[in-house]
């Protein structure tokens, strides 16, 4: 230390240079969880350039749950499923998961009834996006939060 | 030894739309979790699920780690004719798994 260095100066560059590199740090790990951002990036990767409008299809989830282990999800899409106006796809992404892709479903005329339930996992609580796929190409969405108590995909294994 | 259970009614009338569920027993591992020692989990996923009907595709799933352990999944087709569904889970480790059901069509 210089001579002319008080002690109040000497900590105040020290510390803030500490709490610069501690912060450095931070930023460099690489997050656990996925983003919005990351989340519009897949849904891009899957559906293009294409508009999507909010409508038409229904995204049914509990509102809050206890097990993010196994949230049980049904997706509706309001269509006739004939062979001239059907669903072509459903797609789901999650916000927050380490992954923003969920499942997507492939469907056809030969559906009868545009209407699909599964189980998926959730690693916290967040808003989960389902967007479907006419088979004119249009493409529409609904997107339903939920509370997670218990999240999925933190726990260790053996 | 995976098994699967599959839901399908036995008897349909003709352009009826029938609902199928479907469960197999699957690990589902992300390959996002740990060990204690450190060491990452290797991802053993199913990631896709097919139906077809008398040989013609009528239903698919992509599926990703985000999906629960024992996948469930539950869809409808329309009844056409007696034949045969048959079902095909493939994923991770070469797990391929073929199962069927009868349907009878009046």
């Amino acid at each position: 230390m210089e001579p002319g260095t008080s002690r109040r100066e000497f900590l105040k560059v020290t510390v803030g240079a500490a709490a610069g590199l501690g912060l450095g740090a931070v930023i460099t790990v690489t997050p656990a969880s996925a983003t919005p951002a990351e989340m519009q990036e897949a849904v891009r990767s899957v559906i293009g350039s294409a508009r999507v409008t909010p409508g038409k299809v229904k995204l049914e989830l509990p509102p809050l749950i206890e097990n993010g282990n196994a949230v049980p999800l049904t997706i509706t899409v309001d269509s006739p499923m004939t062979e001239a106006q059907h669903v072509r796809a459903v797609h789901v992404f999650t916000e927050k998961n380490p992954q923003p892709y969920v499942v997507s479903f492939h469907l056809g005329p030969r559906a009868g009834r545009a209407r699909v339930s599964t189980r998926m996992r959730l690693a916290d609580s967040q808003t989960v996006l389902a967007i479907c796929e006419l088979s004119d190409g249009s493409f529409w969405s609904d997107s339903a939060g939920i509370v997670v108590t218990l999240a999925a995909c933190l726990e260790d294994g053996i | 030894m995976a098994s699967a259970l599959i839901n399908v009614p036995p008897k349909a009338k003709r352009g009826e739309i029938i609902e199928i569920k479907t469960l197999i027993s699957h690990v589902m591992e992300t390959g996002f979790r740990h060990t204690q020692l450190g060491a990452v989990i290797p991802r053993n996923i199913i990631r896709r699920f097919v139906c077809t009907y008398n040989g013609t595709e009528v239903f698919r799933a992509d599926l990703y780690p985000a999906i629960s352990a024992n996948p469930f999944i539950v869809f409808s087709t329309v009844a056409t004719e007696s034949g045969t569904l048959s079902f095909q889970w493939t994923g991770d480790n070469g797990f391929s798994v073929t199962e069927s059901a009868d349907i009878t069509v009046q």
